[in-house]
C-alpha cells in the first residue's frame, strides 16, 4: 500500500561544505561542522568559519559549548562559538585520529597505539597493545574504555590500578558504553557490534551486518541500541538484565535497495531517529508506529554525521560531498 | 561508483630501491598528486606534500580463516585519507622489506569502505638484480614478493653481466611467469608503465598469457591442455605456478563450485589466481581473479566473433597439488 511520505525538506536550511563533512556538534545554540579540509563551519545563531586544522580533521567531540577537532596535522584543537581556537596538543605531524569527552570535561584522544587522557589533574597516557580504534567514557566516574585489535582495555586513569582487558578476537574499532553503564559495545572489522557485560564480562555478539557498522545510538528510553550499517535500521534490546543476549534484534526503516543506513541518531528525549543512507537522504522515523518523514533527498554521497542538538529542537547532517543541512523542529 | 581512487603497492626487499621508485614517480612531471603511505615516518627523504606514516599492522579476520588477514593500520589511515577526497588523484603504498603483499591486497576485498571507495591497482615489486637470487634462497618474503608482482623492476641492472642478468630473469619467470619485467638503473621507467594498470580489475582482465624473456620465442599453445607454458629452464623450490586451458566450455554448476570450495580448503597455498572461462550457452566471458581465499569473479563482455572461446585458468602459489587441481578442473567440462 503506496503511502506519501510526509515531508520536511522545505525547513532544511541546506550548507555547501565543499568537502567531507566528518562530524557535527553543537556549540551553544549553533552547530559545528567540521570538514574534510580542516574547516569548522559555524551556523545557525552564529556564522562563522575556521580554519582549525591544517589537514583533514579526522575526528570530533563536543561538550556544548566547544568543538574539539582531532585533524590529520597532528593537532588537537578546540573552537568555540566565537571562533577561537586553542590547540591543546600536537603530535608533531602524527595522526590523532580518535577523540573523546568525559563527565567534566576531561578529554581523551590516542596517536596510534597512544591514548591520552586530560582531566584537572593532568594528562597521563596508556598504551594499548595495537593501535587505538575507539575511544568511550563510561557514564559515570572516571574511566576510558578503548578499543584495540583482540579486545578492549578499560583504564581508570585517575587510579594506579592496572587496566583491565577484555579479550574477544579481531579488530575492535569504535567503543560506546550504555547509558547505564552496564555495558560496553564495540563495533568490529568484522562487519559486527561485540559487547560485554561488564559485572562478569559476558559477552555478546551482534553480527550479521553487511557492511561496517560506524553509527552506535541508544534511544531516548534507553531501551534500544540502534546501528547503522544494513539496509534498515538494525535495533538490539537492552532493557533486560541480559541485554541483547539470545535475542533478535528489531529492524525498522528500510531504504531504497542497494543502499546502506550510514548514519543513525537517536533524538535526545523522544522516542524518533534520524537516518541517514548511502545515497544522502535523511529520514525521522517513529520508533513506535515506524512512521517515517523525510528530511532531505538523495545528494548522490553518504550521510556521514548526524547530531542532535541537546534540547531535540534541531537535527544536523552532513554527507561525503559536502552537502549538510539544519532543520528546527 | 567508477571514481575509485586508484592505489598502487610498492614492494620489494630492503635495499631493492623502492625509496627511489617512490622519488621517481613522485617527481615527474605528471601534474598529478599523490597521497603517499610510509611505513617508517620522517626517517626517509620524501618530498611530497601529503605523506602519512604506517604501523604495518596484519590483523586476522574472526571468521575462521587464517590467510584472512588485512592491514588495520591501512584501513584506517585510508578512511582518512578518503576524507581529503578531491585533493590527490592516487595514492602510493610503500611496504617495509619484510611485508607481505597478500594482506595489503586482501585489505581492498575484505573491507566494503576501503573496496567500495579505493581500487587496488597493481602491487610494483622493486627486486636487485645482483641480490635477489641470494634472498630467493634465504628470504621468503622476497619469494612472496616477487610471486605476488604485477610488474617487477628488475633494478641496478648496471651491476650484473648480461648472464648473470639473465639468470635471475629466469629465477623470477620461474615463480612467476605473468609479471611484467622492466630491467632498470636507479628505477628508471616511465611511470605510465607503473601506474593505471588495472591489475585487479575484472573489467580490464583482457589475455592471460605468460611473458617471455627478449628474444624468446612463443613456444606455448596448440595442446587441448597443458601447464606451465612458461620457460623451465629453473624450478623453484617450493613456488610454483599453474597455467589450466580447456577448449571444451564448461559447466558453471560444476566449476565455480569447484573453484570456491578450492580456494576455501588450499587458499592459504595460492598467493594469486587469474581466470577468463568459456561457459556451456554463455554468450559473455567469465572472469574471476583472486587471493588467497579471496575470489573475485563477474561476466566481463560478450565473446567476440574472432575470439577463440577457450577457458584460461591460472594460479602462483606455493606446493600445491598440481596434479589434483588439473584433473578436476577438466573434470568441470560440460
Amino acid at each position: 500500500m503506496p503511502v506519501e511520505t510526509a515531508s520536511l525538506t522545505s525547513k532544511v536550511r541546506a550548507i555547501e561544505t565543499g568537502s567531507h563533512v566528518v562530524a557535527i556538534h553543537f556549540t551553544g545554540e549553533s552547530a559545528a561542522i567540521a570538514t574534510g579540509k580542516g574547516e569548522i563551519l559555524i551556523a545557525g545563531g552564529c556564522e562563522a568559519l575556521i580554519q582549525a586544522h591544517k589537514g583533514a580533521i579526522l575526528a570530533a567531540a563536543g561538550d556544548g559549548k566547544r568543538i574539539f577537532t582531532a585533524g590529520d596535522d597532528g593537532k588537537l584543537v578546540a573552537t568555540d562559538i566565537e571562533g577561537e581556537a586553542e590547540t591543546l596538543a600536537d603530535s608533531g605531524g602524527q595522526w590523532i585520529d580518535q577523540v573523546a569527552l568525559g563527565p567534566s570535561g576531561t578529554l581523551a584522544w590516542s596517536v596510534g597505539k597512544t591514548a591520552f587522557v586530560r582531566a584537572n589533574k593532568g594528562e597521563r597516557s596508556l598504551e594499548a597493545p595495537s593501535t587505538v580504534g575507539g575511544l568511550a567514557f563510561a557514564p559515570k566516574g572516571l574511566r576510558l574504555a578503548i578499543a584495540h585489535y583482540n579486545g578492549a582495555t578499560l583504564w581508570f586513569p585517575n587510579a594506579d590500578a592496572k587496566p583491565e582487558t577484555l579479550a574477544w578476537k579481531g579488530s575492535h574499532l569504535g567503543a560506546l558504553f550504555s547509558p547505564d553503564g552496564r555495558f560496553l559495545i564495540t563495533t568490529m572489522q568484522e562487519q559486527a557490534l561485540h559487547g560485554w557485560r561488564l559485572a562478569d564480562g559476558q559477552h555478546m555478539r551482534m553480527s550479521g551486518y553487511p557492511t561496517r557498522v560506524r553509527f552506535l545510538s541508544f534511544t531516548a528510553n534507553e531501551e534500544w541500541l540502534a546501528t547503522s550499517g544494513a539496509q534498515e535500521v538494525i535495533l538490539w534490546p537492552f532493557r533486560t538484565r541480559d541485554g541483547p543476549m539470545g535475542k533478535e534484534p528489531f529492524m525498522l526503516a528500510p531504504g531504497p535497495s542497494g543502499t546502506r543506513v550510514t548514519a543513525v541518531a537517536c533524538h535526545p528525549k523522544q522516542e524518533l531517529l534520524a537516518v541517514g543512507y548511502s545515497d544522502g537522504m535523511v529520514m525521522l522515523v517513529r520508533l513506535a508506529d515506524a512512521a517515517e518523514v523525510l528530511v532531505s533527498r538523495p545528494s548522490g554521497a553518504p550521510v556521514s554525521a548526524l547530531t542532535w542538538r541537546a534540547d531535540g529542537k534541531i537535527l544536523a547532517f552532513g554527507t561525503e560531498n559536502g552537502k549538510a543541512g539544519l532543520l528546527s523542529l | 561508483m567508477s571514481d575509485k581512487i586508484p592505489v598502487t603497492v610498492l614492494t620489494g626487499y630492503l635495499g631493492a630501491g623502492k625509496t627511489t621508485l617512490l622519488n621517481r614517480i613522485l617527481s615527474e612531471p605528471h601534474g598529478k598528486k599523490y597521497a603517499v603511505i610510509v611505513n617508517e615516518f620522517g626517517e626517509i627523504g620524501i618530498d611530497n606534500d601529503l605523506i602519512v606514516g604506517a604501523d604495518e599492522e596484519v590483523f586476522e579476520m574472526n571468521n575462521g580463516c587464517i590467510c584472512c588477514t588485512v592491514r588495520g593500520d591501512l584501513i584506517r589511515i585510508l578512511d582518512g585519507l578518503l576524507k581529503r577526497r578531491g585533493q590527490f588523484d592516487g595514492i602510493l603504498v610503500e611496504t617495509t622489506g619484510l611485508a607481505d603483499p597478500a594482506p595489503v591486497a586482501q585489505t581492498f576485498f575484505l573491507d566494503d569502505t576501503v573496496g567500495g571507495r579505493t581500487a587496488l591497482d597493481a602491487v610494483v615489486t622493486v627486486a636487485d638484480a645482483k641480490w635477489l637470487k641470494a634472498r630467493l634462497k634465504d628470504a621468503p618474503e622476497a619469494k612472496n614478493q616477487i610471486g605476488f608482482a604485477d610488474i617487477i623492476l628488475l633494478n641496478k641492472i648496471d651491476l650484473v653481466t648480461s648472464e648473470e642478468l639473465r639468470e635471475v630473469e629466469l629465477r623470477i619467470r620461474a615463480i612467476n611467469p605473468y609479471a611484467k619485467i622492466h630491467r632498470t638503473e636507479r628505477c628508471d621507467v616511465p611511470i605510465q608503465s607503473l601506474l593505471g594498470q588495472g591489475a585487479f580489475d575484472l573489467q580490464r582482465i583482457l589475455e592471460i598469457e605468460p611473458q617471455f624473456l627478449a628474444g624468446e620465442h612463443h613456444h606455448d599453445g596448440h595442446g587441448h591442455h597443458h601447464h606451465n607454458g612458461g620457460p623451465k629452464h629453473y624450478h623453484d623450490e617450493d613456488m610454483q605456478s599453474l597455467s589450466l586451458r580447456s577448449d571444451e566450455p564448461l559447466d558453471p554448476d560444476k566449476f565455480l563450485p569447484w573453484i570456491n570450495d578450492l580456494v576455501a580448503k588450499e587458499g592459504p597455498k595460492i598467493l594469486r589466481c587469474k581466470g577468463i572461462l568459456s561457459f556451456k550457452d554463455d554468450p559473455q566471458r567469465f572472469v574471476l581473479q583472486g587471493v588467497h581465499m579471496v575470489l573475485d569473479g563477474d561476466h566481463q563482455r560478450d565473446w567476440k566473433s574472432d575470439e577463440k572461446r577457450e577457458s584460461r585458468l591460472v594460479f602462483i602459489g606455493r606446493e600445491f597439488d598440481a596434479a589434483a587441481i588439473e584433473q578436476a578442473f577438466l573434470a568441470c567440462v560440460a
